[in-house]
């Protein structure tokens, strides 16, 4: 075809050369059919090459989105190959530390701090000591055992450098039907607020009914037993525990299986969306053996006395909540108040202080005391961030007999008294890890003066997810 | 006596409701959603939050330890998304059929390629989960994902109703399908549209509709926006306009309403999950209303 192209081009330039006039015109014309049945088969050739191309393309594509189907299946069934995450902490327990630091102004010195009309219950329950303050430091350790057990391991690292182990225990995972136990050494589960941390307090210290009757949270080392019933959304939770009475209103005594039992029950649901409660009923029964505490006689001369006998403390405890549509972040409120009654029935004692003129002989008679005390407290958060909380304490040291061989006077601390305290904080929390706090407490604990305690603190939060516990 | 009979009467009361119909305890609303789909009426489905709450702050209430101390079986989200109360629940319920590795605890997020990995973990990026972001349900086709293991899971947990569980999964997968392909249609316009979100809750859904983020008014995950961290979104889209803002049924609206007004542009509230709007009352009601409403607001912006 090319020959025949270029030969009737050489053919037409000899034309146009050698012939002229008719002949020229005759070849022109069959140089413009040949043009356009050449140019017509070149754009059918380039449109079967386009049509390839296309062909090809799609294939590609084809073969693309296979690849990408492929990719997705094998990724699919790669997640589904691994059912559970296989990273290398997954089998490290959760470890997580809080930082706590305060820094208090109070009007009377926390040192001479004593509730009126109650045996002291010794212990951290006096205010924090004025000034810039270490708060308690808590490094928590938790994790699965195995299938069967989780254990959990909480040491506790005071500001004069002390370090106790607040909670070492383990606890079954599913023994089923509801029933779960633990053993080691906890927080005793009577009351509402007993077996909450205290950087999880709404104000930087213990109700003055956990301070006289509890020595601010009962801990004990034993066992717990809890059973939920089967109910539909209802919580009815009975429990019990047996302990070595480790911790006040119990003395430790050498003696075989136990010295301090509690039960308690708990009833909790929701209202509705926005709303819901729990409210129970605790039990705790102890045994104290020379449970001493230092005073001052009728002389005025330091003495030790001691108790001896059965102390039993009743706890009721109520708590509601609301949050719009039971979403906390904006606003939220919460109402919780305590009532305990405790029982003490034994002899009390006051030692021999005579030789360094004292009026104290040494002599052990009956006491009797019936005594109860109340709080009742709110926390309001009115913006993201932000909560304002007020708490109402009370107590009533109620009757307390002292036997015929015993001098009240001798006992300045058991004079009757109605403790009482107002507390009101406002606290900021940038995230769900760190909080700042303001507190202004008016405490009334003393028969003679009132105290005005005034306290900032911080409350940080580091390492594992901590849980949200109603 | 009294006693005995009352714990009689509270055990028949439970052996009741479990023989009646699998419990099944699911932590959002999207899988209890899709628990009744796979299980129709041989399941009674219990959510454990509704789309008004935002699932990372829930508390253990007693209500959900009660509930889970029934469960036959629980259906979560997983990758920590519910780290902060499902321990206590599982601590809590004395129920052995739904602890971790056992067929009764079910975790969506292991059944789907999670996006956004952290590069790193610090409380310094805000609430970041290691495994990835858990709000996967924005994207239907990581439901079919999570439905295929969810009825495995079940013929798992009730082996006699095999069959039953195997026939819904065809049925919904069917519909589910067809769906999808609907959806895509709908939404093909919004394909490249720009957008704000509240939470960096939208990932999937982004990546499914070709949807693209330019900002977050959380300045941090899970860390509530301030006056300053959205001037700076509204700095940012000075630059690089974006068409709408959206938030989750759950989120707060001020933050959204604050852009809205100074950038000009719609704020969307998105169901998020089930129940999250009144029309989005199934699985199906949740992608339709998302698209209406996206599409709505891309209108809206033009």
């Amino acid at each position: 075809m090319k020959r025949k192209l270029i030969a009737s081009g050489i053919l037409m330039m000899l034309g146009t050369s050698a012939y002229a006039g008719d002949d020229l015109a005759e070849i022109r014309q069959e140089i413009q059919q040949m043009k356009a049945s050449y140019e017509a088969r070149i754009q059918q050739l380039e449109a079967r090459l386009a049509q390839t191309e296309a062909a090809a393309k799609q294939a590609d594509k084809k073969a693309e989105q296979a690849d990408s189907k492929a990719e997705q299946a094998s990724q699919v069934a790669a997640v589904a190959a691994q059912p559970a995450p296989s990273k290398e902490s997954a089998f490290n327990p959760a470890v997580s530390l809080i930082l706590a630091g305060t820094m208090n102004h109070s009007s009377l010195s926390p040192s001479t701090y004593a509730i009126g009309g109650f045996i002291p219950s010794g212990g951290e329950v006096a205010p924090n000591a004025r000034g810039f303050s270490l708060g308690e430091s808590e490094l928590a350790i938790s994790a699965n055992i195995d299938p069967d057990y989780r254990g959990n391991f909480v040491l506790a690292m005071a500001p004069d450098n002390t370090v106790g182990i607040e909670n070492a225990f383990v606890q079954t995972l599913g023994l089923g039907h509801g029933l779960s136990a633990q053993a080691g050494r906890f927080y005793s589960s009577i009351g509402y607020l007993n077996n909450v941390h205290s950087h999880a307090w709404d104000f930087t210290d213990a109700p003055l009914v956990y301070k006289s009757f509890l020595g601010n949270q009962y801990a004990d080392d034993g066992v717990q037993v809890k059973w939920l019933a089967p109910t539909e959304s209802l919580l009815v939770e009975l429990g019990a525990e047996l302990g070595s009475g480790r911790s006040f209103p119990a003395t430790t005594k050498d003696k075989n299986g136990s010295v301090a039992g509690a039960v308690f029950a708990h009833v909790g649901g929701d209202y509705d969306d926005s709303n819901s409660w729990r409210a129970g009923l605790s039990y705790l029964g102890t045994g104290a053996q020379d449970r001493t505490y230092a005073d001052v006689d009728a002389a005025g001369v330091a003495t030790t006395n001691a108790f001896s006998g059965k102390s039993k403390t009743w706890i009721g405890d109520f708590i509601w909540k609301w949050a719009p549509n039971g979403n906390a972040t904006v606003n939220s409120l919460k109402i919780q108040g305590e009532y305990m009654h405790r029982n003490e029935d034994g002899n009390l004692a006051c030692l021999d202080n005579s030789a360094s003129t004292g009026v104290c002989t040494g002599v052990a008679d009956t006491y009797t005391s019936s005594q109860s005390g109340w709080y009742l407290q709110s926390v309001y958060q009115f913006m993201p961030h932000w909560r304002v909380g007020l708490r109402h304490d009370s107590m009533s040291s109620g009757s307390v007999v002292l036997g015929a061989g015993l001098t009240a006077a001798d006992f300045p601390i058991l004079a009757a008294y109605s403790p009482s305290r107002n507390t009101a904080m406002v606290d900021y929390s940038p995230s769900e890890f760190s909080r700042f706090r303001v507190q202004y407490a008016r405490d009334a604990s003393r028969p003679t003066e009132t105290d005005n305690q005034f306290s900032l603190q911080y409350i940080m939060s580091l390492g594992a997810h901590g849980a949200h516990t109603f | 006596m009294k006693i005995k009979l009352i714990f009689a009467m509270l055990a028949l009361t439970g052996s009741f409701s479990a023989h009646a119909a699998l419990n099944i305890l699911a932590c959002e609303p999207e899988w209890g959603a899709l628990a009744q789909e796979l299980g129709g009426d041989k399941v009674k489905v219990a959510n454990a939050t509704s789309a008004l709450q935002d699932p990372h702050r829930i508390e253990a209430r007693p209500s959900l330890i009660a509930r889970a101390r029934n469960a036959d079986m629980l259906v979560c989200t997983g990758a920590e998304l519910e780290i902060g109360w499902l321990p206590i629940l599982l601590r809590d319920s004395g129920n052995a059929a739904i602890q971790p590795g056992q067929p009764g605890n079910f975790e969506a997020t292991r059944y789907v390629a999670l996006l956004e990995k952290p590069q790193r973990l610090d409380r310094a990026d805000g609430d970041v989960h290691a495994a990835g972001n858990p709000h996967i349900q924005t994207d239907p086709h990581n439901i079919a994902l999570v439905a295929d293991a969810m009825s495995k899971a079940l013929e798992t947990v009730d082996a006699a109703n095999t069959a039953y569980y195997q026939a819904r999964h065809d049925d919904f997968m069917a519909r589910w399908r067809a769906a999808i392909a609907r959806w895509e249609t709908q939404a093909a316009p919004l394909k490249g549209v720009v957008i704000v979100a509240q939470h960096q809750a939208y990932p999937y859904l982004e990546n499914w509709l070709g949807l693209k983020q330019v900002a977050t008014l959380e300045p941090k995950p899970g860390v509530e926006p301030s006056i300053a961290s959205l001037s700076a979104v509204l700095n940012k889209l000075s630059i690089t306009p974006a068409k709408m803002v959206v938030r989750s049924a759950y989120n707060d609206d001020r933050a959204s309403a604050w852009l809205s007004q100074r950038a000009n542009i719609p704020a969307v509230v998105l169901p998020f999950t089930v129940g999250g709007t009144p029309a989005a009352n199934t699985l199906f009601g949740l992608f339709d209303d998302t698209i209406n409403r996206l599409l709505a607001a891309d209108k809206v912006a033009k």
